[in-house]
């Protein structure tokens, strides 16, 4: 689905802060990225979901090499991947509903077409009685899987969550886990990066560990 | 429900416990915990409020909120600019109007001079260039100037009681013509200067010459005025794009991340501006119309208002006409289309230096 080749990434003149990066996200997988702050998880994220090129190696998404795909082909990848931020990214003048079904407008579909897709995906996150509430009323963890259900919604082949689980409690975190279990149980391979080890805990799964730019991973 | 009739997701999905599967993974068994238990849908303070507001589903809400963009100052900016143009367009459109109809007076009216000389009988002159102007076709009525009207022609610079036979003052005789087309002016100036004697032929054209001149360079200025004015507007339209697009950053970034192309983005900021634009170039130009209609019924009045007579004398009504109209609607439409199109180029170069 996503093979990197010999990753290298480096911002500006400085150092490089992801070093030989080779690995797969296979289709239907489950992986935990874990490391401490600065290892370069966020840039890691950011390579997976398109939005940055690698100053060195390949990258390989959907079977297209990214440094072959024009900018105006991107959106296109890009709507293949879901991404969860740990600050939401609602936006707070849209209800849950309409910030749900906004990569369907973006798509161009009448909102007659999406209507039922998005209310039972709302109750699916349990967010069926929220759906009209603007995210400023909505607590974190009801925010948390609104951002969820957006970014499931057009039922994309990888999911990638940074940090989910940074701003809930316990209870919560392990609940979101589970929609992310049941996620991957449906066919959609999950990317979360975290620094929460009792939730890796939780999950017989493979885990991939950056540290200092170098990746190890244990399956 | 998908279009195949499938479920999207079963609702209560997440409540079941979860089955490893082809490349899957199980969640691992938790003592003490309430894992078991499905995630339930909080109940909060606003709940009630957003029933009350949406009964049912609202219309979808703009994907770039109104009140993000500057739009009253804007709005405001654009009105000015839309009056300043099309106070532009009327004016130049009254002077071309009036210099038309000053050039149309001057070319139906041809002057012969008879300037006196030793051995002339002046009066026996003019009853020959009478009967020879009326012998040409498109000549209407020939009317020598009588001694009286020569010494009022005269009086504002020789001033009263004039003795004409006294001073060598050239007579004239005022030549109307009907139809300019079937007039041979060529024929009569030579006609003239051949058979009366001290006679030339004066067909103005060195006043029309100066009136088209005068009137082509009001156009002239009057267009650069509007580049000008136009151009303020575009300048005005892309700092507020830039600003909008600054303030929208956090909606820039989603709409990237949800995989919106940079034409669906640039649309969603073009959506306001063409309103923004449509709505200050008709403000603008309803003031503009509003001011010129004044005017024309004050012209109309014949007001006592100091200014308003001379410059009916000078520019004829002061109407702007159905061409000024159809130009102030023309530069409405072209300030839309213009906010809108700026708005549109400013949001892809904004974009361009994101990536």
């Amino acid at each position: 689905m996503i093979r990197f080749e010999n990753v290298g990434l480096r911002y500006g003149m400085g150092s490089e802060v992801l070093r030989d990066l080779t690995f797969s996200i296979e289709p239907q997988s489950f992986q935990f990225l874990t490391g401490p702050s600065g290892a370069g998880k966020t840039s890691l994220m950011r390579l997976l979901f398109l939005s940055m090129k690698p100053t060195r190696g390949i990258v390989n998404a959907f079977g297209r090499d990214t440094s072959a795909v024009s900018k105006s082909e991107l959106p296109g990848l890009r709507r293949r991947i879901g991404i969860v931020f740990q600050d939401f990214r609602l936006l707070d003048h849209m209800t849950t509903y309409e910030n749900v079904a906004l990569p369907l407008r973006v798509l161009g579909q009448e909102e007659s077409d999406y209507r039922s897709d998005v209310i039972e995906l709302l109750k699916w996150v349990g967010l069926g009685e929220r759906m009209h509430v603007l995210p400023p009323v909505l607590s974190g963890g009801e925010k948390q899987r609104a951002a969820i259900a957006r970014a499931l919604i057009t039922r994309p082949e990888l999911l990638l969550a940074d940090e989910p689980t940074g701003n809930v409690d316990p209870p919560l975190a392990r609940r979101l886990l589970r929609l992310f279990i049941e996620l991957n149980r449906l066919g959609t391979s999950v990317v979360i990066a975290t620094h929460d080890l009792a939730l890796m805990e939780q999950v017989d799964a493979r885990r991939m560990i950056l540290n200092e730019g170098r990746l190890s991973i244990h399956d | 429900m998908t279009k195949t009739g499938k479920p999207l997701f079963a609702t209560q999905a997440a409540q079941e416990s979860p089955a490893r599967q082809s490349g899957g993974v199980r969640q691992r068994p938790r003592k003490n915990t309430k894992a078991g238990k499905p995630p339930r849908p909080p109940v909060a303070a606003g709940q009630a409020r957003a029933k009350r507001r949406s009964g049912g589903l609202r219309p979808p809400a703009a994907i770039v909120p109104p009140q993000a963009v500057a739009g009253r100052a804007l709005t405001l900016v654009v009105a000015i600019m839309s009056f300043l143009a099309c106070v532009t367009v009327g004016s130049v459109a009254i002077v071309r109007e009036a210099a038309d109809d000053w050039a149309n007076e001057i070319t139906r009216e041809l002057t012969i001079q008879i300037r006196p000389a030793d051995g002339v009988d002046m009066l026996r002159e003019i009853d020959k260039a009478i009967a020879l102007a009326q012998e040409f076709q498109g000549v209407g009525t020939v009317h020598a100037l009588s001694d009286a009207e020569t010494r009022e022609l005269l009086r504002p610079w020789l001033g009263d009681g004039l003795d004409l036979d006294a001073l060598p003052v050239p007579r004239l005789i005022k030549v109307s013509v009907d139809d300019p087309q079937a007039l041979d002016l060529a024929a009569l100036r030579q006609a003239v200067s051949r058979e009366i004697a001290g006679g030339s032929l004066d067909d103005h054209s060195a006043w029309t010459d100066r009136l088209a001149s005068m009137a082509n360079a009001v156009v002239i200025a009057g267009f650069a005025i509007l580049v000008l004015v136009l151009w303020s507007m575009v300048l005005s339209v892309v700092f507020a794009t830039r600003a909008a697009m600054s303030g929208n950053r956090e909606v820039v970034e989603v709409l990237h991340f949800v995989g919106a192309e940079e034409s669906f983005i640039a649309r969603e900021f073009q959506r306001h501006f063409l309103l923004l634009g449509l709505k200050g170039g008709i403000i603008g130009g309803a003031i503009a119309c509003v001011i010129f209609i004044g005017l024309d019924v004050l012209a109309d009045r014949r007001s006592a208002l100091p200014g308003v007579e001379q410059a009916t004398v000078l520019f004829g009504d002061l109407s702007v006409g159905p061409a000024g109209y159809l130009g102030i609607l023309a530069v409405i439409f072209l300030v839309t289309v213009l906010t809108a199109i700026t708005s549109r180029f400013s949001v892809h170069m904004h974009l361009a230096q994101l990536d």
